[in-house]
């Protein structure tokens, strides 16, 4: 017999002192309407508490808001934190206001997915439901 | 003749009917409703002769790296002919934290300028006359230390603070709203507030303490109604503790200022411009019962609405916000920020800042809209608009007042709920292409031009850092660690803390340092987390 395979859970957060969470907060709703286990942090949090979190809550993903500039030390350090941890094997993907060099600069140091303004919601959604494929 | 769609509705979502006639302003009429301008219910405009007399002031929002970098933005935009300044700060600094806590690392100068201690903010303003220029200032939780050192610095040229004018933002209610850049829990932030306001009532006349702002909350996804019933609610909670407080109304409230967004749809705008003014004014009336006509009068700023620009051909930002900026001075606005195309990608280029800026000028200068007040005062479509917005804000005032007033329904995430609501609903029409975003749901180009950004250097930050250290160094400990206490002692008592907080900065007390003072006494806030 065939046993349905546990929804795909995500972690979605914003890291940092930026409070701005209007994308981050209707992204959540998207994913959890699209069957994702969501489990949202709340704000300003520091990367050691979003991966501890993550860890804890075993997800399969992290998803951070940052719209306040400060997205490449506060990726790489989520990243830096996930490998010393042991915990490399979670995906680490993002949104925010990020400028072209900084993006593929980010997505080279491992950020899975980096969304830009306007980008469409199923897009968003469609991404968290192909980590498991 | 078939129409394009089954159903016509505002940006807000309003049905609007095919046209409107007298039928559509039952029980309106001229005399009660509409007044003229300078005169209650203030609906054509706070002054007489608005426009023709005097301007609006443009005031671009500006700030970004180290108090000498926006300096200099500062000079650029005056030169080009612009007369308020506003300052932008960074996340650390609106947070209450100093460049070298752990909590600002990469966040330093990026979204805004660094201003961590008195002496920062003397070179913000290096060779600016603080007695000719007014200056706003965007800033809450930790809105009272910033006018401290801003007082301070004018102290220390010789000019008395009775000749500086400007505007604190200091809006709380808004920040556990919408934007959640808070220090401290409502109680004690509204006391803060009140300290502000007392102290502007009795030494800084020219100075405006709070200026009550929906554009957070716009942005943050509400509809017009939503943004006009919870500002003007906000503003009438700082009222209200000013008053329990034991200050007179007439004392203060001819201060107090609004901020305001400025969105896509043309006539819901300009309808929440007038709708706002005249709802201010009969609330005032009604609640506190003024002597003084100017408390009675909402005077505000204006921005053009961030959340509308699109980064996906950044060129049509441009017209996106000219006519949005048209929709605020014909909603009669005192002051404007036009935003610059650059701004969903990055802080705006000098270049995409005087274009904005000149957006303004154009409009000031070459359209004629300014010869004749509230141009469009009378058209059936704009007064029935302004009604249906000051009826749809009062119902947001029954339903506040009932659940004991803004800090307890912000408490039981009623307007977060409601702004998170509307702004998923609005996302969905356009994901159903109910609603076409050019460039972005439609008329899309695959291969995107690029137009050059503002780039922030992390030496920005390391400099900062350095700048605090040897500040640390250069000063007197046993002096710093008295005027701290002192200023302990203000807080936990009811004295007003503005006197202590001008000494503490004085003293070379940083910004992290004073807020940390008051974390102590105030404690912190943790917000309901509405999903």
């Amino acid at each position: 017999m065939a046993v349905a395979a546990p929804p795909i859970r995500i972690l979605i957060g914003k890291v940092g002192l930026d409070g701005h969470d209007r994308g981050v907060k209707l992204i959540a709703r998207a994913l959890r309407d699209a069957g994702t286990e969501v489990i949202y942090t709340g704000l300003h949090q520091t990367p050691e508490q979003v991966v501890s979190t993550a860890i804890q809550e075993d997800v399969d993903a992290i998803g951070l808001s940052i719209l306040s500039g400060a997205h490449n030390t506060l990726f790489r350090r989520v990243l830096e934190l996930l490998k010393e941890q042991g915990a490399g094997d979670i995906v680490l993907f993002g949104g925010g206001i990020i400028p072209d060099e900084d993006l593929l600069a980010l997505k080279t140091a491992g950020v899975k997915a980096l969304f830009g303004p306007g980008a469409p919601m199923n897009e968003i959604v469609d991404f968290v439901k192909g980590l498991r494929s | 003749m078939q129409e394009r769609k089954p159903r016509f509705t505002s940006l807000s979502g309003l049905e609007i009917n095919r046209v409107y006639s007298r039928d559509d302003l039952n029980g309106w009429s001229p005399e009660n409703d509409l007044g003229a301008p300078g005169e209650f219910p203030y609906t054509r405009g706070v002054y007489p002769t608005m426009y023709r007399s005097r301007l609006w002031t443009m005031r671009q929002f500006a700030g970004f790296g180290s108090a000498d970098d926006t300096n200099r933005r500062f000079k650029y935009l005056l030169q080009h002919g612009q007369i308020g300044l506003s300052v932008a700060f960074d996340m650390p600094t609106l947070m209450g934290i100093d460049a070298d806590d752990v909590r600002a690392h990469g966040e330093v100068g990026r979204c805004g300028v660094a201003i961590s201690s008195l002496a920062d903010m003397d070179r913000l303003f290096e060779d600016i006359p603080l007695d000719q220029v007014t200056t706003s200032m965007t800033i809450n939780g930790p809105a009272a230390v910033i006018f401290a050192m801003y007082l301070a610095v004018a102290e220390k040229r010789g000019i008395s603070v009775e000749r500086v004018g400007g505007t604190l933002q200091n809006d709380i209610l808004k920040e556990y709203i919408a934007q959640k850049e808070w220090l401290f829990p409502p109680e004690p932030s509204l006391r803060l507030i009140t300290d502000t306001i007392a102290y502007c009532a009795k030494q800084v006349p020219k100075w405006h303490p709070v200026s009550i702002s929906g554009y957070h909350i716009r942005e943050a996804g509400s509809t017009a109604v939503q943004e006009l019933a919870f500002t003007l609610y906000d503003g009438l909670t700082y009222v209200e503790a000013a008053v329990k407080a034991g200050l007179a109304v007439d004392s203060f409230a001819p201060q107090l200022s609004f901020f305001f967004n400025v969105h896509n749809d043309l006539f819901e705008e300009i309808a929440k411009f007038r709708a706002a003014r005249r709802l201010w004014a009969r609330e005032m009336e009604h609640r506190h019962h003024p002597k003084d006509p100017r408390s009675l009068q909402l005077r505000c700023h204006a921005q053009t609405a961030g959340c509308s620009l699109t980064a996906q051909q950044p060129m049509n930002n441009v017209v996106r916000t000219t006519l949005q900026a048209l929709a605020a001075v014909l909603g009669g606005t005192q002051s404007l920020h036009t935003n610059s195309m650059d701004e969903t990608l990055a802080l705006p280029t000098e270049e995409a800042v005087k274009l904005a800026l000149r957006t303004q000028q154009i409009i000031a200068h070459e359209t004629e809209i300014t010869n004749s007040i509230d141009p469009l005062g009378g058209s059936y479509h704009v007064e029935s608009l302004t009604n249906r917005l000051e009826e749809g804000a009062r119902d947001y005032f029954r339903r506040l007042d009932e659940m004991g007033g803004m800090v307890n329904a912000i408490q039981r995430g009623f307007p977060q709920r409601e702004l998170l609501d509307a702004s998923q609903r609005y996302q969905r029409e356009i994901e159903r292409k109910e609603r076409i975003v050019v460039g972005v749901s439609d008329y899309v180009e695959p291969e995107e031009r690029h137009i050059p950004t503002l780039k922030i250097g992390p030496e920005v930050e390391q400099e900062q850092i350095a700048r605090l250290s040897d500040l640390r160094k250069s000063r007197d400990p046993f002096k710093m660690a008295g005027v701290l206490e002192e200023l302990q002692e203000a807080a936990s008592c009811s004295e007003n803390v503005m006197p202590y907080l001008i000494e503490a900065v004085k003293a070379k007390a940083t910004l992290g340092e004073i807020c940390a003072a008051f974390t102590e006494v105030f404690g912190t806030y943790r917000e309901p987390v509405v999903l």
